[in-house]
């Protein structure tokens, strides 16, 4: 086993991983940029080396200064997380040429599954349902029109080296075509220096649904159940599941020996995530794998009882796989909310800035995976994750409930979250029957403010409205910080709480 | 101790004193019966009636916030007696006022010139923070006295954007 692993992120995952080293034993490496010295993983870990300016490209990505850490700190291996140094083949190949364990696959596996047209030909190869259409670049419109006409519209163009939704168009005529290849091209060839542009049949008001693989060294590869992540806003997850509410032990079996069918076509080792797009009649196909640890995780790891650190380090330590397919149980339903630094009030704008209070929730069949603390500065130049809450329960509705009893717990003041939506989506009628596709948030979030329109909310709120005058009437005697200081006054010096002044109107008071 | 509390733009009379046992509290002339405690910095325990209320106190750069669980409510307090907050008080509706940044970010374009006239709720500056641009706005009607925002400059949270008189 490893005695050293560092640890190439920030946020809350670098947490998750060190608090996995720390159970193992095994002494844990930081890195930070200039913005994050006070970050909660630098606090956490044994070792902490800075590797330079805030900007990603200038610090987290920089493969050299992270392998120079690796070497100055006698790191054995480095896990990577997620985002970042996560899925580049290039990092994988040198840290196998410096001689440091890549916690994850060979770079030959990430290379096959990062060209979505690679993967694609693999797949058909091995036999796995991929959505119809064609798995290379298109040459001409032409042939694009003469496709999509045998597929039949609408069709998707989705670039060979894409991601994030950038470089994908979604085609409903044939005289659409000709332009949206143009403009997908054009994307495709700025976000990743790469034009290829294939084209397949669009699946209407899909379900996205993934399934997590594990595989060790010695050819054994086991399937540990679905989670559902339909639930989307601008191709970002927000809200996770396991199970899913429309898969059954039957489809949940197919989908399992299908994603091992993958993972064995790219021998595929440690901990990945095989994507699928599925229909309104639950036919399920191929869409891409995620060769790394999943930020949602932690559903699986409920569900299951697994440790997926834990084995992810054990298999890169060339550990056999402790347990077999028919030892993997899946009990309860696990749901993760993701907690973002936005605004809901702002279009979900991001809200970088200083956490001046933090109420966390625990207690019964809540997990809280957190990067932040009060005091700290959310910085302005990474991804505005900030915690994950996962709430577990024997059911679904358990676990629903549960999560709403902590989110009403969980307060964060200084910056904005998202927090207001997850009680929102967890309270809407669809979401409880588990009607849901990859549009549904976009829905929920266009019918508006249900606070604005609801008059028993309004009621409430009126009730509420005489609590908050008194609550800031006994603020102002009990702890005074001089409220409204700052607001808006122009050249006065901001008003110092004085003790005296303080003292003087509680003896006023008696 | 008597104060005026603005509670989401509407106004109560809210009147404290101590009495045995707790606190003589008045709110429109209404008595209530309350016991409260500050149970950390921000987080008040709050007992009306027997009913438990835990309400936290936001402040940001512009505005006090008081939290009734999850139910959140813009409140300014003003003390009748002092001097202080009537100037104040006087300032928010007739003098200039500050255009603070609300979060940590860079500048990325200016919106309106000085000395040009603006609506409440006019774009003044763009803001860019985690590769997303947000505008910042006018608090009232009113003419541009000063813009210190200068494109591509990182500002702070509290940092003066502008002045808007």
């Amino acid at each position: 086993m490893f005695k050293k692993i560092l640890i190439a992120n920030r946020g809350e995952i670098s947490v998750r991983i060190i608090a996995a080293c720390r159970e193992m034993g095994i002494v844990t490496v930081a890195v930070y940029s200039d913005v994050d010295r006070a970050a909660l993983h630098v606090r956490k870990s044994d070792e902490a080396y800075s590797i330079g300016p805030a900007p990603a490209a200038e610090s987290y990505l920089r493969m050299d200064k992270i392998l120079d850490v690796a070497k100055r700190s006698g790191a054995e291996a480095i896990h990577p997380g997620y985002g970042f140094l996560s899925e580049n083949a290039k990092f994988a190949q040198a840290c196998a040429d410096a001689g440091v364990k890549f916690i994850g696959p060979t770079p030959h596996s990430m290379e096959m599954m990062g060209s979505k047209t690679r993967a694609r030909q693999e797949m058909e190869k091995a036999g796995v349902p991929v959505v119809p259409g064609i798995s290379r670049g298109l040459i001409s419109p032409e042939e694009g029109e003469e496709v999509a006409a045998r597929i039949g519209y609408p069709v998707m163009l989705k670039a060979a080296a894409g991601g994030g939704g950038k470089g994908m168009r979604l085609v409903h005529t044939s005289g659409e075509l000709r332009s949206a290849l143009e403009s997908a091209r054009s994307e495709a060839q700025r976000s990743f220096g790469d034009s290829e542009v294939y084209i397949e049949k669009a699946i209407v008001n899909p379900r996205h649904i993934e399934m997590q693989v594990l595989a060790d060294e010695h050819g054994n590869t086991v399937w540990l159940g679905e989670r559902e992540c339909s639930i989307q806003r601008r191709h970002q997850k927000v809200l996770e599941e396991a199970p899913s509410p429309v898969v059954d032990p039957d489809m949940r079996r197919r989908m399992g020996e299908v994603a091992v069918k993958v993972a064995q076509a790219a021998n595929y080792t440690n901990a990945g995530t095989v994507e699928f797009l599925v229909d309104q009649q639950k036919n399920f196909y191929f869409l891409e794998m995620n060769t790394r640890l999943q930020v949602e995780h932690p559903v699986t790891e409920l569900t299951t009882g697994l440790d997926l650190v834990h084995l992810q380090i054990r298999i890169a330590a060339g550990e056999k796989l402790p347990f077999t397919q028919s030892d993997v149980e899946m009990r309860g339903h696990a749901i993760e909310c993701r907690i973002y630094a936005e605004d809901p009030d702002n279009n979900y704008f991001p809200s970088p800035g200083k956490i001046t209070l933090l109420l966390a929730p625990s207690g019964p069949g809540i997990r809280r995976d957190s990067g932040m603390y009060e005091g700290w500065s959310v910085p302005m130049d990474y991804d505005p994750l900030l915690a994950k809450l996962i709430g577990y329960g024997t059911d679904r509705q358990q676990a629903i409930m549960r999560l709403q009893r902590a989110l009403g717990e969980y307060f964060v003041a200084g910056i904005k979250t998202n927090i207001s939506l997850f009680q929102r989506i967890l309270g809407d009628a669809d979401f409880r029957e588990g009607k849901l596709d990859t549009g549904y948030l976009d829905r929920l979030l266009a019918k508006g403010n249900p606070e604005i329109t609801s008059d028993a909310l309004e009621r409430d709120k009126k009730a509420l409205e005489s609590i908050a005058a008194i609550a800031a009437g006994m603020f102002a005697v009990l702890d005074p910080v001089s409220p409204g200081s700052k607001n808006g006054d122009i050249g006065g010096p901001a008003a110092i709480p004085s003790n005296w002044k303080r003292k003087g109107r509680s003896e006023t008071l008696r | 101790m008597v104060y005026e509390v603005m509670v989401d733009g509407k106004p109560h009379r809210l009147e404290l004193e101590t009495a045995a046992g707790g606190w003589g509290c008045r709110l429109d002339g209404r008595p209530i019966h309350i016991d409260a405690v500050i149970t950390r910095g921000d987080v008040l325990s709050l007992l009306v009636d027997g009913h438990s209320y835990e309400i936290k106190r936001e402040q940001t750069a512009n505005d006090l916030y008081m939290w009734v669980g999850s139910t959140c409510f813009a409140v300014e307090l003003r003390d009748p007696r002092s001097l202080r907050s009537r100037n104040k008080n006087a300032g928010d509706e007739m003098g200039a006022r500050k255009i603070l940044a609300p979060m940590p970010g860079r500048i990325v374009r200016l919106l309106v010139a000085e000395n040009s006239e603006v609506e409440a709720g006019q774009g003044i500056v763009v803001v860019e923070a985690m590769k997303m641009q947000n505008e910042i706005k006018s608090p009232k009607k009113g003419i541009v006295k000063k813009i210190s925002a200068t494109p591509g400059a990182a500002v702070n949270p509290g940092d003066v954007l502008a002045i808007v008189e």
